[in-house]
């Protein structure tokens, strides 16, 4: 009768974060102060990588909404004659 | 008695005099309001301020303090014209204003500034001015 090994033998720890402290709290979820401080530079390259592609100018001219646009062109045939009598009237506004 | 009477003519004299005064100062105010004021003449003579498509006054170019303060007095009162005016007309504000600017920039005289239906502000020169195409 021969004997085997159902699970072959575990590896000895060969690097750091296999062992000790650091594995643990990588394993809890929690990112240890040394990496999040890692992350800091690559974040500021991503800002200035974004900065660098948008831009936004000011218009040099005002912006006009235009509100005329619903007034009626037979509208302003109707009010036409009434507004130069307002307009005559009122000689020191006009 | 007689002093009764002659206090009576007195009082008439003195509600005479008020009505004339009044009626004096009706005149007055009448009168003025007859043309426009010398500086808004002068302002209009310069170009410092023209008419908009709107209706309303604008003011060309950097406006200093008075000339904002007088653009704003005048655009206050032909606001108030233009409410009443639109109301009796069945008409919105803005449409009776509209329709004033196209009237008002017509009579623009030579040198006058005006704002073309594009937005840009224009000398009145000899020939018709540039209107809205709904303008009568």
């Amino acid at each position: 009768m021969t004997s085997h090994e159902l699970t072959l033998p575990a590896k000895a720890a060969m690097h750091r974060p296999m062992n000790g402290l650091r594995s643990m709290a990588a394993r809890a979820g929690m990112v240890p102060a040394w990496r999040a401080m890692r992350a800091v530079p690559v974040l500021m390259g991503g800002a200035l990588a974004l900065s660098a592609c948008i831009s936004v100018h000011t218009p040099d001219k005002p912006i006009v909404i235009e509100l005329n646009i619903n007034i009626k062109q037979e509208v302003v045939y109707r009010l036409s004659a009434d507004a130069g009598k307002t307009i005559e009237s009122n000689k020191d506004i006009f | 008695m007689a002093m009764g009477m002659a206090g009576l003519r007195k009082r008439r004299l003195v509600a005479g005099a008020a009505a004339l005064a009044l009626g004096l100062a009706g005149c007055a105010g009448l009168a003025l309001a007859q043309g426009r004021d010398p500086a808004y003449a002068a302002a209009r003579a310069a170009g410092k301020v023209g008419e908009l498509t709107s209706g309303y006054l604008g003011v060309v170019g950097a406006p200093t303090p008075d000339l904002r303060r007088m653009v704003e007095d005048i655009n206050i009162r032909r606001k108030a014209v233009y409410a009443e005016k639109a109301q009796a007309q069945h008409a919105t504000l803005e449409e009776y204003a509209f329709t004033s600017g196209c009237v008002l920039i017509a009579s623009t005289q030579p040198g006058e500034k005006y704002q073309a239906p594009d937005g840009s502000w224009q000398t009145r020169g000899a020939g018709a001015p540039q209107r809205d195409s709904r303008c009568p």
